[in-house]
């Protein structure tokens, strides 16, 4: 450095000098202001030199200064960000929560609005109780709910839903209740084909399959048929939907029956709420329907004895019988009550031990299957 | 203070010149004086530069270039104090006449008179287009440039060197 300064003693001093005056120089020199006039004073050379020169440092500080402060009002906007971020997903996560609360409460609403409805048309008493477990095992098909002794629970009662039967009670607890599904291999039920009147007896496979034994292999059952509980094993109601058809083919078991499988009407894999069925009433429940409820003055009306019109009576005057206006008239709807045997309810189908659901329920002395016979009067058509 | 502080000597071989205060002091003054005053009453005195001369004389005859440019410097800063013009003008022109003219008069030899004919000729040139270079470029000045009168004083003042010089070399001192 100490060498450039000697080498280049000369023009150095040459450029100091010229420097100087041009300063001296500037600051006499006054630059004609034209945006402020022809008479206006100008500004001082050395002051526009001053500015000229400071303005890029002064414009690269600033501008620095901006790129710092964006930087940081960045830096914080995106702290804020995140953080909002952080809380607007905590939000979302409590919202999503509460609307799967909410969903869940809706649906429950909804499930327990048409259990509600269903149990107001029943005519029955009922209690109505939770599914708080399962057996988890797929020898036993079994489920828990949160009604026992205690809210007047007792063993065989029937379990059952708006869309069918369910099962029936095994185990009293005090607080709650072991129910035994129908798809279990023990449980057992009278049932009967809503088109073909065909009974059978419906029973739980290995696989949680619902089957209908006991139906001679010349009867005509077809898939998508309904079945129906026939009352007959005294533990579920009459009428209840049971299931559908879905395969019909020989019961290589039990030649020459028939094996039909059933799809059950209740969806026995989600169960959340049932009914327990505390006293069969003489009244079946509406199955599926979505008729008015039954009033006890229709019911007691079916259940006098009534003057049959001249076409009804038609045919027993026919018969010569003179004294079947005395009689009493069946109920128009002629139902089997569980405590009543089949003949007794009027109906023509003859019954056999297995129609009976004799698995659970007492054993019928005249092991028969037949097609039901189509007469006047019969009363073994769906509930409604 | 000896005449030998205003003056270095440096290298060999080269005749270098010094003077006395006095001299350094008055002759500046006394060319500018004429340059300024005198030249209300005799007119023609304008076309010739008195300072430029004695700028180009002192820088060529000490053949030092900082000496050369201080004294160029002063004797133009005086000439625009005195004349009234902006401080500068004159003064960078001069410094810069000053430091060339010192640095020729190491390489050539200026005592021959018509040397210093063609050489100062040639600075008055180069003077008059500094001096618009500066006056345009700084002050804005729009003052137009007149080759006659430019050359026919840049002769005159040649002219004028080698009779001025003549005289002045008689002030030299030897070191």
């Amino acid at each position: 450095m100490e060498n450039f300064f000697i080498r280049y003693k000369n023009p150095l001093v040459l450029m100091a000098f010229l420097v100087i005056q041009v300063i001296v120089l500037a600051t006499q020199v006054k630059r004609p202001d034209n945006s402020r006039g022809s008479n206006a004073e100008g500004t001082r050379l050395i002051r526009v030199w001053t500015v000229t020169a400071i303005t890029p440092f002064e414009h690269a500080l600033v501008s620095t200064g901006r790129f710092f402060r964006n930087t940081w009002h960045s830096y914080v906007d995106l702290h804020d960000v995140r953080r909002q971020n952080r809380e607007l997903r905590e939000e979302i996560d409590r919202m999503r929560l509460e609307q799967v609360r909410l969903r869940t409460d809706a649906e429950q609403s909804r499930r327990l609005q048409a259990l509600l409805d269903f149990k107001q048309r029943y005519l029955g008493p009922t209690v109505a109780a939770q599914v708080i477990g399962a057996s988890g095992s797929e020898q036993a098909r079994v489920i828990y709910i949160d009604k026992g002794s205690r809210a007047g629970i007792k063993q065989d009662m029937a379990v059952i839903t708006p869309d069918g039967i369910v099962g029936k009670v095994r185990d009293v607890y005090p607080l709650s209740s072991q129910v035994l599904l129908i798809n279990d291999r023990e449980s057992g039920a009278g049932v009967i084909m809503e088109g073909s009147r065909l009974q059978g007896v419906l029973r739980g496979k290995e696989m949680g399959e619902l089957r209908v034994m006991d139906i001679l292999s010349d009867e005509k059952v077809e898939v998508g048929e309904r079945v129906i509980t026939s009352g007959g094993d005294r533990i579920y109601p009459k009428g209840l939907p049971v299931g559908t058809v879905t395969a019909v083919g020989p019961d290589p078991d039990a030649s020459p029956f028939l094996a039909v499988t059933l799809k059950p009407a209740a969806d026995l894999n989600r169960l959340e709420d049932v009914l327990v069925v505390t006293k069969i009433a003489e009244e079946a429940p509406e199955s599926a329907g979505n008729e008015a409820p039954h009033r006890a003055a229709d019911i007691l009306a079916q259940r006098l004895p009534t003057v049959p019109k001249k076409e009804e009576n038609a045919a027993p005057t026919t018969a010569g019988s003179g004294t079947a206006g005395a009689q009493p008239t069946p109920p128009k709807n002629n139902r089997v009550n569980p405590g009543q045997q089949p003949d007794q309810a009027g109906s023509v189908v003859k019954k056999s031990a297995a129609t009976t659901g004799e698995v659970n329920a007492k054993p019928s002395p005249t092991p028969k299957l037949s097609r039901p016979q189509p007469q006047a009067g019969d009363t073994e058509k769906p509930p409604r | 203070m000896s005449p030998a502080a205003v003056s270095v000597t440096s290298r060999e071989g080269i005749e270098v010149h010094q003077f006395g205060w006095p001299t350094s002091i008055g002759i500046p003054l006394l060319a500018v004086f004429v340059q300024v005053f005198v030249s209300k009453w005799l007119g023609f005195i304008k076309i010739f530069d008195f300072p430029l001369l004695v700028t180009i004389f002192f820088a060529v005859a000490r053949r030092r270039p900082i000496p050369g440019l201080i004294t160029g410097a002063a004797i133009g800063t005086l000439q625009d104090v005195f004349a009234g013009s902006l401080i500068g003008l004159n003064g960078m022109a001069n410094t810069m006449i000053g430091y060339l003219a010192s640095s020729l008069g190491v390489r050539i030899d200026v005592d021959n008179p018509g040397s210093r004919f063609l050489m100062t000729l040639s600075f008055c040139l180069v003077h008059r287009f500094l001096y618009m270079v500066i006056d345009r470029g700084l002050v804005g000045a729009n003052e137009p440039w007149y080759w006659t009168h430019t050359l026919v004083s840049a002769v005159a003042n040649g002219l004028m060197a080698v009779v001025l010089f003549a005289g002045l070399d008689k002030l030299k001192e030897r070191p």
